[in-house]
């Protein structure tokens, strides 16, 4: 396994969609942050409400997005080349390839937007002056790491899909649908079956770990991301019953 | 040794591959050979693990390709030289699939010596030539130094000093003592470079035999022959074989202007018109081909014949 994924890691860091799919992740996690946050300084006295922790982390939607794009890649990238006939001669045990795959999409997008959030926090907070938060206040740490957990799932997530529809764009706008596009438009469900939709939908409940107070009618921090978990791990698990049966 | 057993791939009601059973030996070059769509690219993406046969299976030396420890130690393989990632530089192309068969990082080097691309070791593949990547596809299939060679249409879009290399390259590999599987469509290159002949045609096994016995067994040579005075050449000829045809082989057919004639030498043709005081406006002899062999044999076995063939 240590074979494969050497192998994995060295096909990551030598296409150049890596190095900027996860530059326009850091950009757009630390720069939305920035901004939010010189934005809601600028309101003065009049800012009373909001979370500091929540505004420093407001590019995390975005930075998600991108790193899902790196997902979608690592193996749409292969379909799309034909690649993939050359990769599964060498490594001929489809879900070890795959269980590298993800390994490493997640090792990188962990490392990556850790980074990205802890700077996107600190970042933040300097900005806001006097209503800034502390790293030790209550859920703040959680939050900010669980920010970094977040765009890592969501990059597992695009990589999963990828594997699945096996066509970059058809891959790409499947995740743009099921973590940013349908997860708002749950909201416009109608009665008590509709709040249950919405609470339980994607990045609904896998974005509640990125907040240190738990919102009212919403999954606590943990029981959100570990359900947003399920969505991507049926999903790979689809996609790994497939790459077994289909020809490549 | 590769051993097919009976191999079957069907899409929906299409047979591509059917009942295919063949022994591939190390030591010599082995041509697959068959029309277009006759089965030859699916039948090697099975041997590989690629593609799951509906029916059968094939061996590699005892063990399916999908279950060996590291396959690219024992079997290279070069299906589409253009099936690489473009924006990855040769060397971290090889280098990714070396290390995911524990092959040293020092091999890279060294195929990269091998095939001639030391000096664009560093440039990304997309921008290679379709001569470049089919070196480069070379360089991977000898990466883990196996015994056992695939290769599908190797020469195909290649310039004539490429052939020569790569035709070099599997006697070569051949000579060594290894298995060389290549599969083509080009007749006059499997001439050149096979010692045996796998043949099918819609998915079937058609021959298995040495190139030479192919040749000798399934085309003969004929005599062409032209005359203004055709229908009584036909008939004087006609008369002329039926008296020798011992094998059963000797025949007279009319080809729109001239005639085939096979069981009598061009000498005797002459010999046999002279006397009956015919006039010939031509008298060949046509040698016996590896083409004119292959097109008898696959011509009932074409997918899409042309109205003219």
């Amino acid at each position: 396994m240590t074979d494969v994924l050497r192998s994995e890691w060295t096909k990551i860091r030598s296409v150049r969609s890596t190095v900027w799919t996860l530059l326009v992740a850091v950009v757009l996690m630390v720069g939305f942050g920035l901004l939010v946050a010189a934005s809601t300084a600028s309101l003065g006295e009049n800012a009373g409400l909001g979370d500091s922790t929540m505004i420093s982390l407001s590019g995390s939607a975005f930075a998600s997005l991108a790193v899902a794009t790196l997902g979608v890649l690592a193996v749409g990238g292969e379909y799309r080349t034909g690649m993939i006939r050359t990769t599964l001669l060498a490594v001929p045990g489809r879900l070890r390839m795959l269980a590298a795959k993800t390994a490493v999409v997640a090792a990188v997008a962990f490392a990556v937007s850790l980074a990205a959030s802890f700077a996107s926090f600190f970042g933040g907070q300097a900005v806001l002056g006097d209503k800034a938060a502390r790293l030790g206040d209550p859920g703040v740490l959680r939050a900010v790491v669980g920010a970094a957990l977040l765009i890592t799932a969501t990059g597992v997530f695009g990589l999963a899909l990828g594997a699945l529809i096996r066509h970059t764009p058809g891959a790409i706008v499947a995740v743009i649908g099921l973590v940013f596009v349908l997860p708002q438009m749950t909201s416009l469900l109608p009665g008590e079956w509709g709040d249950t939709v919405q609470r339980y939908f994607t990045t609904n409940a896998g974005s509640q770990i990125t907040y240190t107070r738990v919102a009212e009618g919403q999954l606590g921090p943990w029981a959100g991301f570990a359900v947003y978990c399920t969505w991507i791990a049926v999903t790979l698990a689809a996609a790994a019953v497939l790459l077994r049966r289909r020809d490549a | 040794m590769i051993d097919a057993r009976r191999l079957t791939k069907r899409y929906g009601s299409t047979v591509a591959v059917d009942g295919l059973s063949f022994e591939v030996r190390g030591g010599h070059v082995t041509g697959f050979l068959g029309p277009n769509g006759a089965g030859k690219s699916t039948t090697m993406r099975m041997m590989l693990g690629l593609d799951h046969p509906t029916e059968g299976s094939v061996l590699i030396d005892g063990t399916p390709y999908g279950r060996l420890k590291h396959p690219l130690r024992k079997v290279g393989a070069l299906l589409d030289a253009k099936a690489v990632h473009g924006g990855r530089t040769a060397r971290d192309h090889l280098l990714c699939l070396a290390q995911s068969n524990g092959i040293p990082s020092s091999r890279v080097n060294e195929v990269l010596a091998l095939t001639g691309l030391t000096e664009v070791a560093r440039r990304r593949v997309g921008g290679f030539s379709l001569g470049m990547s089919q070196r480069l596809g070379i360089a991977a299939a000898l990466l883990g130094d196996p015994e056992i060679l695939l290769f599908d249409e190797p020469v195909n879009g290649l310039d004539p000093e490429g052939i020569l290399w790569i035709r070099t390259l599997m006697r070569n590999l051949a000579a060594e003592g290894r298995t060389v599987f290549v599969s083509s469509h080009l007749m006059s290159e499997m001439a050149q470079t096979a010692d045996h002949l796998i043949v099918i045609g819609r998915g079937r096994l058609i021959a298995d035999t040495g190139t030479r016995e192919f040749i000798s067994r399934s085309s003969q040579g004929y005599v062409r022959v032209r005359s203004p005075r055709l229908p009584d050449l036909a008939r004087l000829l006609d008369g002329a074989v039926s008296g020798r045809a011992g094998d059963g082989t000797a025949a007279v057919t009319l080809h729109g202007d001239h005639l085939r004639v096979t069981g009598m030498t061009a000498a005797a043709v002459g010999e046999a018109a002279a006397g009956a005081g015919l006039a010939l406006h031509e008298l060949a002899e046509v040698a016996p081909s590896l083409e004119a062999a292959y097109m008898e044999l696959t011509q009932s076995s074409t997918e899409y014949a042309g109205v003219t063939s």
